[in-house]
């Protein structure tokens, strides 16, 4: 399975470079500091997860990323270009799926390859990706028959067809049940290794964090600025119990400020 | 098995009765009963009131009865439509009771009197006296109603895109939308003679205003309130604002758009009296007040029975057209 995938995937990663980013959004009568001052280096094939917590602005840091706001402050580029607007190179993967309840699985994978035109020379690769996250026999099923799981698969599926060179998760495995969250997890794990993208993944799930990534950065409450960064050295496969992922998760958890009772 | 679709489409759902009587639609019988008895009384009875179509309505009652005799016992062969008129089964029987008692009360009993009531023999009478011009009629307004309609609905939808994607548009659009909307379509009609080049074109004109508004407002709030991360995703994913308004805009407008268009079909069936007011020579509305002005209400009656049959069948396509088209709503609705 991966290694069609390998074969097929022409992909690579790209390096995505926050610089003293700052933002904030005009609300009504008053404004709303999200990000402060925020400078992070990701190197090509990385794997960051965003640590903080919820409406910190770790969302906001992604959307950036993605092109869909451009910062108040500060520059966002990849390869040392500056992101002007969204790209099909980087894609947002968010919490609920939004797959859109008109397509089918298939067409809602084809969405990317639709809008640039691309449908007719790689529709082949509709099919692989669907096979990749599991969901081959699932192609011409409506959004509502799906499960929360296979709803997140077909949009992973949808982000995959276009062999992104930058994942961004925004809490992507949020709303599934744990046992369907642990299964997600080792699946995007498998996919990150075989198709190499880099990935930035906003979580507020410490274990999640550890488990995934190569970096842990974790944020502050709004305005959000970087407070801490963690190196996690274990090769994967990662195990839960493993006593140093526990050390590092009690630090991770003081950071937060949570005491180590929980 | 007919024991199992008597018991899920009759409700009758007694097995005591319905086993015995397997293979015999019970509803049938009673209809056939009820039009044999609606003949009976048309025919028997002497009439106090002349209509001039005794003979024949006994007759169509009688044609009818034979029909539901024919078949209760035949109906569980016939598939799907067999279900379907097994469904309406009790509405058959009620149908005859209510024939029965609607002739006996104008035409045999006198006690609603001519001209404003008229049995279901006047009725039957118009249609087979008038039947030519009727056509006519049906012919004129299906040709006006046809061009106001759609270019009404095409407008509006158009209309609705626009205003309820661009913000420069909705802010000079939508207050004029929200003036003209509750505004009755015949005080429409000093500006329109001014305006359009002939009668026929202000009677398009009127349909089109009626069946347009509220495709038009439905359309606008449909697209403004579409998701916005549906936008990001698109966006993401490379689509431009082509791709954003055709692909993901109006796809997921369209369930709003078809209770638009709902809406204007009935409000521009409501009109087409009005639009026929404008100097028509043939039409269902103007005949409609032809005859009023005559008096003749069972010519009236019997046109509005056309023109209800007509908006059924339509809203009946536009259901089909949905049902299509929004195929993926199943489930979620």
């Amino acid at each position: 399975m991966s290694v069609a995938f390998a074969e097929a995937s022409v992909a690579g990663s790209i390096a995505l470079d926050f610089e003293g980013v700052s933002h904030r959004y005009d609300l009504d009568d008053k404004t709303l500091e999200v990000l402060d001052n925020v400078s992070l280096a990701i190197e090509p094939g990385e794997f960051v997860a965003l640590l903080g917590p919820s409406g910190c602005g770790k969302s906001t840091l992604l959307r950036l990323a993605a092109g869909l706001e451009a910062p108040t402050a500060g520059s966002v580029s990849e390869d040392g270009q500056p992101i002007l607007g969204p790209n099909p190179d980087r894609i947002l993967v968010f919490q609920d799926a939004t797959l859109f309840p008109w397509r089918t699985v298939r067409a809602n994978v084809a969405i990317g390859l639709e809008a640039r035109g691309l449908i007719c020379e790689r529709e082949y690769r509709i099919d692989e990706v669907l096979k990749l996250v599991k969901l081959d026999g699932f192609a011409d099923f409506y959004p509502h028959q799906l499960s929360g799981g296979m709803a997140q698969r077909a949009a992973l599926a949808r982000a995959l067809v276009n062999d992104p060179k930058l994942l961004l998760l925004d809490e992507p495995f949020g709303k599934l049940d744990s046992l369907t969250r642990l299964r997600m997890q080792k699946e995007l794990l498998d996919l990150w290794k075989s198709a190499g993208f880099t990935a930035l993944l906003v979580t507020h799930d410490v274990e999640e964090a550890l488990l995934l990534a190569d970096r842990v950065i974790v944020l502050s409450d709004r305005p959000a600025s970087i407070v801490a960064e963690l190196r996690v050295d274990q090769p994967h496969p990662r195990r839960r119990d493993d006593a140093k992922l526990i050390a590092l998760r009690a630090s991770l958890l003081e950071t937060l400020g949570i005491s180590h009772d929980v | 098995m007919s024991a199992a679709i008597e018991e899920t489409f009759s409700g009758t759902g007694r097995q005591s009765v319905t086993l015995p009587l397997a293979g015999i639609w019970r509803n049938g019988l009673l209809a056939a009963g009820t039009w044999l008895l609606a003949s009976a009384l048309t025919y028997g009875l002497p009439d106090v009131i002349t209509w001039g179509a005794t003979g024949p309505f006994a007759a169509v009652t009688l044609v009818g009865a034979l029909i539901f005799l024919a078949l209760s016992v035949t109906v569980h062969r016939l598939g799907s439509t067999g279900r379907t008129l097994v469904h309406y089964g009790p509405w058959f029987i009620v149908l005859g009771l209510w024939l029965a008692a609607w002739e006996v009360l104008t035409a045999k009993l006198g006690w609603l009197p001519k001209p404003f009531f008229s049995p279901p023999e006047g009725l039957l009478h118009v249609y087979m006296t008038d039947w030519d011009r009727l056509l006519i009629c049906i012919a004129y307004t299906g040709r006006l109603w046809g061009l106001g309609f759609f270019s009404g609905i095409f407008v509006g939808f158009a209309g609705g895109v626009a205003l309820g994607w661009s913000k420069r548009f909705a802010y000079w659009g939508m207050p004029l939308l929200k003036l003209i909307g509750p505004v009755p379509a015949s005080a429409w009609i000093p500006c329109t003679f001014f305006i359009f080049p002939s009668t026929f074109h202000a009677s398009i004109f009127l349909v089109a205003l009626a069946s347009g508004i509220p495709v038009a407002i439905l359309t606008a709030a449909g697209v403004s309130q579409v998701n916005r991360s549906f936008y990001d995703v698109a966006r993401t994913l490379g689509a431009d604002n082509r791709f954003l308004i055709f692909k993901v805009a109006i796809p997921a407008a369209l369930p709003n758009v078809f209770v638009g268009i709902f809406m204007g079909l009935y409000y521009s069936f409501a009109v087409l009296v009005v639009a026929e007011m404008l100097g028509a020579k043939f039409g269902l509305g103007w005949y409609l007040q032809f005859n009023t002005a005559y008096s003749a209400y069972a010519n009236v009656y019997a046109a509005l029975i056309i023109m209800a049959l007509i908006c059924a069948g339509l809203v009946r396509l536009l259901f089909v057209a949905r049902d299509r088209l929004l195929g993926w709503q199943k489930g979620i609705l």
